[in-house]
């Protein structure tokens, strides 16, 4: 599903983000990607939904090698991949329902589709009954839950979630750590940069550790390590 | 679902556009004024070419005579006028009729000119047309050389002034026509990049979400869009009714000034004036856009 190799990252200011990557993720796993904050994360995540290129080295996601994909076919490299934030990032005038329909209109699909697609994300992740209300009445946990009702809701392979629990109480945390592996049952890829260490070493995943750029652990099962 | 697309591209304009509303009344405003001023200058060539192509097709040559001459040499000067080059046709005027003429013309002020028939100042003269009106230059001049021929006159200066005056109204209706263009192709772009910063986050999202450029531009297209044809249509609006009641007045006040209205050109005007807008419209969205949308 995603596969980099020998990825360097220096942006324009002369910060090398990633040093001499190589990573292989495939298809239904659930990965963390841990590490102190500035060791490369988010660059990581940027650069497999094609936000950033890299400097040096290849990213292959679905087959298709992303630095020499056309810009005009980003969009839809996109719309096969659901993005989870940390800020949630939902459009305050809209409610949950539009939020999540927003989605699909972009997409181009029919009224119909809308209709019958977004009320079964919104209950898979347990906001069906909150989908006329607008961001701004609702909690952390239940925004954070819309966002990622809107980040499945065209049934993507891939989910990419960069911090999503950063601004979440530990309760509010884990009841959306279940709801990612209720959805990675379902086959969906989950790649997941977090620094929630007791989630991480609690849920036996494949744990990916960055330091300054350089891959310094990947194992199956793993904690989050030992320096915390 | 293109028409739910596009139903969503209108919406999104609209709020865009009452959201920044001051500067939306400022960017339709200028065009407003632009377009007046191009709509006003076309019409002004135009009625002026009018103008002077009725005037050279009326233009006739007046000869005034030297006073005294005898019949027989009268009779041979309208034979030697016939002979002039271009020259279509001849007309005798007596110094009497020529003083009827003039007290025709001073119309209920005529008795100003009573008491000149004892002693009339005025000569004998031909009206003579020519086949063209370019030929009245050097025909006149011929008829000058004749014999027994005081003064030749015709209008002189008339036509070249009224050209001219096309050409400088040309000139500076272009150049203020530019200068005022620039200024609203300038103010659309400002309006397009202050509502392309209030929705930057949104716009994020909508990369994120896998929107094409095409969708996340169209409605800031389109918003410049709608500027451009409401100036447009307001200036052709206002241009059309100001020029009806001109040629109203006119015709009652000046009934022999004849102004251009067939409504063909008219509407070519206005058709040219909406199409103008439109494009002003679009150009100030499409230079914003690709200075300040990266998509």
């Amino acid at each position: 599903m995603i596969q980099l190799y020998n990825v360097s990252k220096t942006y324009q200011n002369k910060v090398q983000a990633l040093n001499g990557i190589t990573l292989h993720i495939n298809k239904g796993e659930f990965v963390f990607l841990v590490g102190p904050s500035g060791a490369g994360k988010s660059t990581l995540t940027k650069l497999i939904c094609r936000e950033e290129l890299p400097t040096h080295g290849q990213v292959i996601v679905n087959g298709r090698s992303l630095p020499r994909m056309k810009n005009r076919q980003v969009p839809y490299l996109r719309r096969k991949m659901g993005m989870v934030y940390q800020d949630f990032r939902l459009i305050p005038n809209k409610t949950v329902f539009e939020n999540v329909a927003f989605a699909l209109e972009i997409i181009g699909a029919s009224r119909s589709e809308i209709r019958q697609a977004v009320p079964e994300a919104l209950r898979m992740v347990g906001m069906e009954k909150k989908l006329n209300m607008r961001p701004y009445q609702l909690s952390g946990g239940e925004q954070q839950r819309t966002a990622v009702a809107r980040a499945i809701v065209n049934n993507p392979a891939l989910i990419l979630a960069d911090e999503p629990t950063g601004n979440l109480d530990p309760d509010t945390s884990w009841e959306l750590m279940k709801l990612f592996m209720d959805i990675n049952s379902l086959g969906t890829t989950i790649l997941m940069a977090t620094h929630a260490w007791d989630i991480v070493d609690e849920m036996k995943k494949r744990v990916v550790q960055l330091e300054n750029g350089v891959i310094v652990r990947d194992e199956e099962g793993g904690v989050y390590g030992h320096d915390h | 679902m293109i028409i739910n697309t596009i139903f969503y591209y209108f919406r999104e304009a609209a709020t865009s556009l009452i959201r920044n509303s001051w500067l939306t009344v400022a960017s339709v405003g200028t065009i407003i004024i632009s377009l007046l001023i191009l709509g006003s200058s076309v019409l002004l060539v135009l009625n002026v070419r009018e103008v002077a192509s009725d005037l050279e097709s009326s233009l006739e040559i007046t000869v005034f005579l030297d006073d005294g001459l005898e019949q027989e040499r009268l009779e041979q000067l309208e034979e030697e006028i016939k002979f002039v080059p271009g020259v279509s046709s001849v007309n005798f005027v007596t110094k009497e009729q020529a003083l009827e003429n003039l007290k025709e013309s001073f119309g209920d002020k005529a008795e100003l000119l009573s008491g000149l028939e004892k002693d009339n100042p005025l000569p004998n003269s031909y009206t003579v047309k020519t086949r063209e009106a370019n030929m009245v230059p050097s025909a006149a001049r011929q008829l000058t050389e004749l014999e027994g021929v005081d003064q030749v006159r015709y209008g002189q200066g008339v036509v070249e002034n009224l050209l001219a005056l096309t050409h400088w109204v040309r000139i500076w209706g272009t150049l203020a026509l530019l200068v005022l263009g620039v200024a609203a192709v300038l103010l659309i772009a400002t309006t397009i990049r202050m509502s392309v910063f209030a929705r930057r986050r949104e716009i994020g999202i909508m990369k994120m979400l896998g929107a094409t450029n095409i969708f996340v531009r169209m409605p800031f297209m389109l918003e410049g869009m709608i500027i451009g044809l409401t100036g447009g249509f307001v200036a052709a609006v206002m241009i059309h009714f100001g020029y009806a009641s001109l040629l109203n007045k006119v015709m009652i006040s000046l009934p022999f000034i004849h102004l251009v209205d067939d409504s063909n050109s008219i509407y070519q005007v206005l058709g040219a004036l909406l199409g103008a807008g439109f494009l002003i419209g679009t150009l100030g969205s499409a230079i914003s856009l690709r200075r300040f949308l990266k998509v």
